[in-house]
């Protein structure tokens, strides 16, 4: 047992013996440095170049060889831009929608979760094939009745109820999307029993099992599911696009649309709008580093 | 749903016991904001479409049935149509795989032992989380043809400029390499499965004299092919859907054909889901666009059920 476990470890010491002392590893060090840090350069350039294009006096962006520095930065370009392009409403518009579909998304989907994982009900497994099942429909085939739907039910323009935000709001609320129902059923089905039973012993009803014992221990699923849902709402483009009429409620992905379309020449201010636009995902990012890497690699689905 | 009610009526004749009632009523009781969603939102705009895409239908008038008219022009006299088929499949054709190979390749270079991992996986990453419409208008500036950061870098290794966006035969390329610019997600996705790869195997293979490359081809590759064919999946499904950014790149190089300009110089970004939405929401034909969204759905089944048949041959579950 024992010279089995030496013998072992002295291969292994061999193994990193013959890495660490080869002149090919250390060539090869050097190359994979090299290359990592041209690559990174290649994806950090054209974030570079919005914001350094969003800062040039308007000659500048035009000449060569290529201004890499504005000389002087126009800080006054993003001053303009927010004048022509109402950053804050659209803002203000975005966080109205998002708000309540990250509640309505981490109550709803949760709630949907614990009855399809903690309760045992005869068919119910297979009513959850039926939910993973409209994972694969794409939004085209329920898009028009459903922008039907919703206009018959009077909650499209921004004089209806909701400012004309329903739509996007509305689906938050009733399940929260197929696929955070089974990412919170998959984390409900890994928490053991024995809580939930002492407590069911001690008369607690499921509400409460559901709201004191369950939900508590979801955090970090429900973290992830409220960044998605975050993300998603401030990049959805069609949902807006189709139930959005008026300016007056856009949100900043459909109002960059806008912008480009009105003073798409504009190469100063449409990277203004785009950094605007950015920046505070970015900075989201630096916040929540961790939520988002494990909840990538949890769902296996990028942002 | 149908089965269920039908499952609950039968048993409730032979009699649930007390206990078993119980847990139904709340089963049903946590289900039931989805269910409501679910029979409102998903179920009946299903039911709507599909008989819409047999009707000749604009919304204004109430639909007139025509059978199999929609699928049949659709098929073989929609000209349009086949452009945006062929401009998807162009695009899911090269965006995918390519993907996949410069995704897999980076996550291979950091899985490396590199020092300050969490920032080059930063640097890719963050590309990816930048807003759609956001990088999409950033890519139209880099693409400009005069003074563009891509066609800049091409004048200073001597070569040509490109008239990235305004050429009908440039304009997939130039959305292929900006899809290609957003795959830091998929690198996360594959580092943490690399992470997974118990070190043993490679000692094991360098004390059989197995070299990088050998290692690389005959352990991590195999063994990353369950994120491979999931990524591949996800990746075909989203092709397919692809709207936003052909939307922004394509309102650039002047349109044609009276379709708003967004579908690029001589239609060369028409998309599906773009021809479909135009279809749908600016000529008003409900009853076409709803037999074309149903062909997409068939197209998406369809393909997934072939990468689904062929992952038996090529994906590795855990074989070790």
């Amino acid at each position: 047992m024992s010279r089995a476990l030496a013998s072992d470890s002295s291969l292994r010491a061999w193994v990193a013996r013959r890495q660490r002392h080869s002149v090919v590893y250390h060539v090869g060090r050097v190359l994979l440095y090299a290359v990592l840090i041209v690559l990174s350069a290649v994806f950090l350039v054209p974030l570079f170049w919005m914001l350094t294009s969003a800062l040039k006096p308007q000659p500048q962006l035009f000449v060569w060889p290529p201004v890499w520095l504005p000389d002087p930065p126009q800080w006054q370009n993003f001053g303009e831009a927010l004048t022509i392009f109402p950053f804050g409403s659209y803002i203000a518009n975005t966080l109205y929608i998002a708000i309540p579909c990250m509640l309505g998304t981490v109550l709803s989907s949760s709630f949907a979760a614990y009855g399809f994982s903690r309760i045992d009900w005869p068919g119910r497994d297979k009513v959850f094939a039926v939910v993973l099942s409209t994972l694969m429909l794409p939004f085209a085939v329920t898009m028009i009745p459903l922008y039907l739907v919703w206009r018959n039910a009077g909650l499209i323009g921004i004089e209806t109820p909701l400012r004309g935000f329903g739509p996007l709001i509305i689906p938050a609320l009733l399940g929260g999307g197929a696929f955070n129902i089974f990412l919170c059923r998959q984390f409900f089905m890994t928490i053991p029993n024995e809580l939930a039973e002492a407590a069911r012993m001690d008369g607690c009803s499921e509400l409460r099992i559901y709201w004191q014992v369950i939900l508590p221990l979801a955090k970090p699923v429900l973290a992830t599911i409220s960044l998605f849902t975050f993300l998603g709402v401030w990049n959805d483009f069609m949902g807006p696009l189709i139930y959005l009429n008026s300016i007056e409620q856009f949100t900043v992905s459909i109002g960059l649309r806008q912008f480009q379309f009105e003073y798409g020449a504009r190469y100063d201010y449409m990277m203004a709008a785009s950094t605007v636009t950015t920046l505070p995902i970015i900075i989201l990012f630096f916040f929540a580093q961790r939520t988002f890497i494990q909840g990538i690699t949890l769902t296996g689905i990028k942002a | 749903m149908a089965a269920t009610t039908s499952m609950i009526s039968a048993r409730g004749k032979r009699g649930l016991s007390r206990a078993q009632r119980h847990k139904l009523t709340w089963g049903l009781i946590f289900i039931s904001p989805w269910l409501v969603g679910f029979v409102l939102l998903t179920l009946y705009p299903m039911v709507a479409s599909l008989y819409y895409s047999f009707t000749d239908y604009d919304v204004l008038r109430p639909p007139e049935w025509v059978g199999l008219e929609n699928y049949a022009t659709f098929l073989t006299q929609d000209n349009l149509a086949l452009t945006a088929i062929y401009n998807t499949l162009f695009y899911a054709a090269f965006a995918v795989p390519l993907g996949i190979l410069v995704s897999v390749a980076l996550a291979l270079l950091l899985n490396a032992r590199v020092k300050g991992l969490a920032v080059f996986r930063g640097v890719f990453f963050v590309p990816s989380i930048v807003p759609v419409v956001a990088a999409s208008v950033l890519w139209v500036w880099l693409f400009s043809t005069r003074s563009g950061l891509i066609n800049l870098g091409l004048q200073a290794l001597g070569l040509p400029k490109v008239a990235w966006l305004s050429d009908p035969d440039w304009t997939k390329p130039a959305l292929i390499i900006m899809s290609l610019w957003s795959v830091g997600g998929s690198v996360v996705i594959y580092l943490a499965g690399l992470q997974d790869i118990p070190q043993s195997l490679y000692e094991a293979a360098m004390i059989d004299g197995a070299n990088i490359w050998q290692q690389i081809t005959k352990i991590t590759i195999p063994l990353l092919t369950p994120q491979i064919f999931f990524q591949l999946v996800l990746g075909l499904i989203g092709a397919f859907q692809v709207f936003v950014q052909a939307f922004i790149l394509g309102s650039i190089g002047g349109g044609a054909l009276g379709m708003g300009s967004e579908a690029g110089p001589a239609n060369s970004l028409l998309f599906y889901s773009l021809y479909l939405y135009f279809n749908a929401f600016r000529f008003f034909r409900m009853g076409y666009a709803s037999a074309m969204a149903w062909m997409l759905f068939l197209i998406t089944l369809v393909s997934t059920l072939v990468v689904l048949r062929s992952s038996r041959r090529w994906v590795h579950y855990g074989g070790l």
